[in-house]
Order: C-alpha cells, then sequence, then structure tokens
C-alpha cells in the first residue's frame, strides 16, 4: 500500500489521478443535466436562450477562470518539481519502461495484442473513428444540449470507449503494472523479482487444435479454424444489414454509413473480446488465450 | 487636479489614436470594447446566456487554449537556456534547475501546463461529445479537434524527449518502437520484411534518424517540439476558432432564434 501510495504521489502522476477525479466528476456533472433535461419538455439551456452582452458576462468569465488556473498552476509549479532523472543511458534499461502516462491504455493493450494491432492499427482506427463520428450519427436530436434519451446508443459507446478503454486502461497501466509489466494489486509490492508463470495458449488450442504441427510448421486446420473466428466476428456486420436492411433505421443511414459504424463498433468489441480471452480463463482456472489467428505473416 | 490632467489627457491625439471609445457602460461601448479589440473580436458581441455558464461549457477549450500560451511563453524562455545536442541537453538541465533564477519555476510551468493540456484537450472533447455539439453545421470543426487532439499528443510526446535523462530516453523509445510494427512501413510489421524493410530503412528510422533514440532523434523531436508542430498547432487552432463563429458560435439548442 506504501508504494501504490508513492506511486499515485508521484510528481508526473499527477496528472493520471487529476484525469481521474475530473472525469468521475464531469461523467456526473453530465448525468445529473442530462436526467434533469430528459424529464422535462425543453432542455435547460433552451431556456438560457436569451442574449446577454460579451462584455461583460462572457468576459469576466475568461477572466476569472485564467486567474484560477493560473494560480492552481504556479502553485503546482512552486510546490513540485518536474522529474529529472540520471542522465540517458542506452545501457541502463529500467524495469518498467513505460511510455507517457497518456499513452499507456495504448502500453497496456500490448499486453493483448502484437504491437502492429496495439500500437498502429487501434491508435489510427481510434482517430478515424473519432473523426467519422459527425458523418456517422445522424441522429439530429441531441444537438446543443445535455440529453441521455435522445442519443443512447451513441453515449453508451463514447463512454465506454473514453471512459473504459481509454481511461481505466491508463490508470491499470500506470498503477498496476510492475517491473516485467506484470500485474500488481494497489496493496502488493512491486517485485522485480516476481516471475509471472504464464502458459499462453492459442485460442484453437482451447478446443483441441494444436497451432503448430510437429515439424513446426502451421496447422492449417488451426489457421482456418482462427480465420473462422476472426471473419465470423465481421461477419456478424453483413449477417445484421441482410436481417435489418429493410428497417426504416438501416435505410435511413445507408450501406455506406451502415457499415463504418459496425465496423468500428465490432472492431471496438472485439478488443474487448481479446481482453477478455486473456483474464478470463486463468480466473475459471485454464490458460490464458494469447493469438486467436495465427498466420505466417501476422498474428491476432 | 488629477483629475483634470486625466481630463486634458483624454483629449489628445495620442489618446484617441489608442482608445477609440469612452468607457460609459453603454450598450453601444460594450459592443465596442469586443469588436475594436483585436483580441477581443474573437468572440460575438453578444451570446446566449448559456454560453457563460459554465456548468454547460466546462471552459476547457478556453483553458486548453490559455494552457497553449502558457506553454509557448515558458517554452521560448527555456530555449534559452537549452542545447539540443547529446552533449550539452542533460547538464543544461541541471542548470536550468540549479542555477537559473525562476528556471525552476518556468520548467516546472511548462511541464504541468503540458500535461494539464492534454487533460483539458480530453475533457473538452467529451463535453463537445456529450452535448452533441458536433452535429450539423459543425461536423467539419469536430475533425479540425481531433487534429488538434492528435497534435497536442505529439507536442507533449516530442518534448518528453528533451530533458535527455532516464525518463525520456526510455519513455520515447518504448513509444517509437510501435513504429516499426506498422504494417507494410515497419520491418517488424506484417508484410515489412517481405517489401525488404530493415531496421535501417523503415519507418521508425525516420522517425529517429537512426536505428535507436540517439542524438539525432533529439535534434529531430526538438525541432518538431518547437517549430514543426506548434506551427502546425497554430493554423489548426486559428480554423478551429474561426469555424466555431462560422458556424453559428457555441453550440446549443435550436429555439428558433438565430445565434448571431
Amino acid at each position: 500500500m506504501e508504494q501504490f501510495l508513492e506511486i499515485i504521489t508521484k510528481p508526473d502522476n499527477i496528472p493520471i489521478v487529476a484525469l481521474l477525479v475530473s472525469v468521475i466528476f464531469f461523467s456526473w456533472l453530465a448525468w445529473t443535466k442530462a436526467a434533469k433535461n430528459d424529464l422535462q419538455d425543453t432542455p435547460d439551456e433552451a431556456k438560457m436562450d436569451d442574449k446577454v452582452q460579451v462584455w461583460p458576462y462572457l468576459v469576466r468569465v475568461e477572466f476569472l477562470m485564467s486567474i484560477a488556473v493560473m494560480a492552481v498552476l504556479v502553485l503546482w509549479s512552486v510546490f513540485l518539481d518536474a522529474p529529472l532523472e540520471e542522465p540517458a543511458n542506452r545501457a541502463l534499461t529500467p524495469n518498467p519502461s513505460k511510455a507517457p502516462w497518456y499513452f499507456l491504455g495504448l502500453q497496456e493493450l500490448l499486453v493483448y495484442f502484437d504491437p502492429w494491432i496495439a500500437g498502429v492499427v487501434l491508435p489510427t482506427l481510434i482517430i478515424v473513428g473519432l473523426m467519422a463520428i459527425p458523418y456517422i450519427d445522424i441522429n439530429e436530436k441531441g444537438n446543443g444540449y445535455y440529453t441521455f434519451k435522445e442519443r443512447k446508443f451513441a453515449i453508451l459507446t463514447f463512454s465506454f470507449g473514453f471512459l473504459i478503454l481509454w481511461v481505466a486502461l491508463i490508470v491499470l497501466g500506470t498503477f498496476m503494472r510492475g517491473p516485467g509489466w506484470n500485474f500488481f494489486w494497489p496493496w502488493e509490492k512491486w517485485d522485480p523479482h516476481y516471475v509471472g508463470v504464464l502458459t499462453n495458449v492459442d485460442f484453437s488450442e482451447m478446443f483441441g487444435i494444436a497451432t503448430r504441427l510437429p515439424d513446426n510448421s502451421l496447422n492449417p486446420v488451426a489457421f482456418i479454424f482462427g480465420a473462422l473466428c476472426v471473419i465470423g466476428l465481421y461477419s456478424i456486420i453483413p449477417a445484421y444489414w441482410m436481417m435489418k436492411k429493410n428497417s426504416e433505421f438501416i435505410k435511413k443511414l445507408g450501406l455506406v454509413r451502415y457499415h463504418t459504424i459496425a465496423f468500428l463498433f465490432v472492431s471496438m468489441i472485439g478488443v474487448v473480446i481479446k481482453i477478455l480471452l486473456r483474464l478470463g480463463p486463468p480466473v475459471l482456472g485454464l490458460n490464458p488465450v494469447k493469438y486467436v489467428w495465427v498466420t505466417p505473416w501476422f498474428n491476432i | 487636479m488629477l483629475t483634470q490632467l486625466r481630463d486634458q489627457f483624454r483629449k489628445t491625439d495620442v489618446y484617441k489614436s489608442i482608445f477609440r471609445h469612452s468607457y460609459q457602460d453603454t450598450q453601444r461601448n460594450r459592443a465596442l470594447q469586443i469588436v475594436d479589440n483585436v483580441f477581443l473580436h474573437l468572440h460575438p458581441v453578444r451570446v446566449p446566456r448559456h454560453a457563460t455558464n459554465l456548468g454547460y461549457t466546462w471552459g476547457m477549450g478556453g483553458i486548453t487554449f490559455l494552457l497553449f500560451i502558457v506553454l509557448t511563453i515558458t517554452g521560448v524562455i527555456l530555449m534559452f537556456y537549452y542545447r539540443p545536442t547529446a552533449q550539452y541537453a542533460y547538464e543544461d538541465m541541471k542548470y536550468l534547475m540549479n542555477d537559473v533564477p525562476f528556471g525552476p519555476l518556468m520548467r516546472n510551468m511548462h511541464r504541468w501546463a503540458a500535461h494539464a493540456m492534454v487533460l483539458t484537450v480530453m475533457l473538452h472533447m467529451f463535453r463537445v461529445f456529450l452535448t452533441g455539439s458536433y452535429k450539423p453545421p459543425r461536423q467539419f470543426n469536430w475533425v479540425v479537434g481531433v487534429l488538434l487532439l492528435v497534435l497536442t499528443l505529439l507536442l507533449s510526446f516530442s518534448g518528453y524527449l528533451l530533458p535527455w535523462d532516464q525518463l525520456a530516453i526510455w519513455a520515447v523509445t518504448v513509444g517509437t518502437n510501435m513504429a516499426r510494427a506498422t504494417p507494410l512501413l515497419g520491418h517488424e510489421g506484417p508484410f515489412g520484411p517481405e517489401l525488404g524493410l530493415r531496421p535501417d530503412n523503415d519507418v521508425r528510422f525516420v522517425l529517429l534518424g537512426g536505428t535507436e533514440v540517439g542524438p539525432p532523434t533529439l535534434l529531430r523531436f526538438y525541432v518538431g517540439h518547437c517549430i514543426f508542430l506548434p506551427l502546425i498547432a497554430v493554423i489548426f487552432m486559428v480554423v478551429h476558432f474561426w469555424r466555431v463563429r462560422k458556424d453559428g458560435g457555441i453550440s446549443g439548442p435550436d429555439t428558433g432564434k438565430k445565434n448571431f
């Protein structure tokens, strides 16, 4: 526990503590506002649409906020020094080596995925997916006020991505990953000599299909099994389309928009499935899953 | 006596050339206060009342901009004391932290403001999403905002290397190691080796200016951090702010009234 306190009060980790506190606070704030708006005919914001002069009503808010922010920043800087460690030395690798805090969610994903997915494909999908949001969300309601009722799917999906897959993984990666990127509970001490005994298996091996043949070449059955799992997951997309293509909503969405949303959504679910395949089996006394699909060129 | 002097001064050409209107509290002067000021005229003259409500805006966009200004100023000051070479960088940091008057304050402010900015950008985005403010006509400004988020992360990440201590070099090593796994472009990525990529000719090599984080990386990150990335960020910020106005000012529920 002492070590945990030491980690969360490390100067460079203050932003994560601030992130956690502010995200909880603002989620609560937005939730109360949305809940209130959802119970009344006109949202609170619409009742405040009378015009006020920017000078002084807006400028004074900005001025006071600026002073507050500067005061906090100066106090923070007076009392807490930015870290400066030993000079850079390529021969001395710290354990654990961690990226800056805002990338630790992605670094945590390295436990579940190969670097090309965790470090390249997923960040790209996040950025592209974020940019696509305004063009794939054609729900006209909920523009310019807090609401939940009118945009349940959008808000739940985004909040899950931001609060769980981004913020929670950052917290996990920073505070609970010790030497060797091993998991430590807050009350445990980071033991640099701890060797986690991990016997990873591939998903097909849970069903008795060996990934490799005795001569170490790839087992074609396992290859096809893996391909079917991955393709199977994504085939939900056209299947759902075929099932629902005559519904009002899907028609309005159109082919391109539907597939973009479905692809991004299924990919996000895929990340969660892979995390669960890794973390779930040990709870049941089984071996964690390393890969679902092994190919000669890449592994998923 | 002083009042007289002040009144006299206010009649001079010098005063009138600087201050275009009186400061009597009238509707007209309040409007002129905004319109006649190059910085304040970023704002419209009047806004819907919810725009002044921190409960609605959280103030995160404005705070982000303020932090960017703080970072620019402290950053320029830090540049006076810092040489981006492996030989001097760490020594300069020590000098800055121990001997330069207000050196630690400047560096701490730069570091903490940078962390805070990453945080406020995320919260700003969260608020804009929850209020549905990316919906028409503001779709494109959301895209610009995402680019600014990426630029903020890149700025913070490139600055992380500059102290040239253990924390810096290993954090950047971990971060940039991802680049070698890029499909088609990295020597450990899918189809990379098949395309003839090696550690010394892939995308990570371009990023680092070498096969590992070394002196050329420091210079590359320094130039990117101090010149290239801020320049791009400023350009996108200009577009971002301008679009806020052009898309009808701050978002709000459609009540039939014009928002500007």
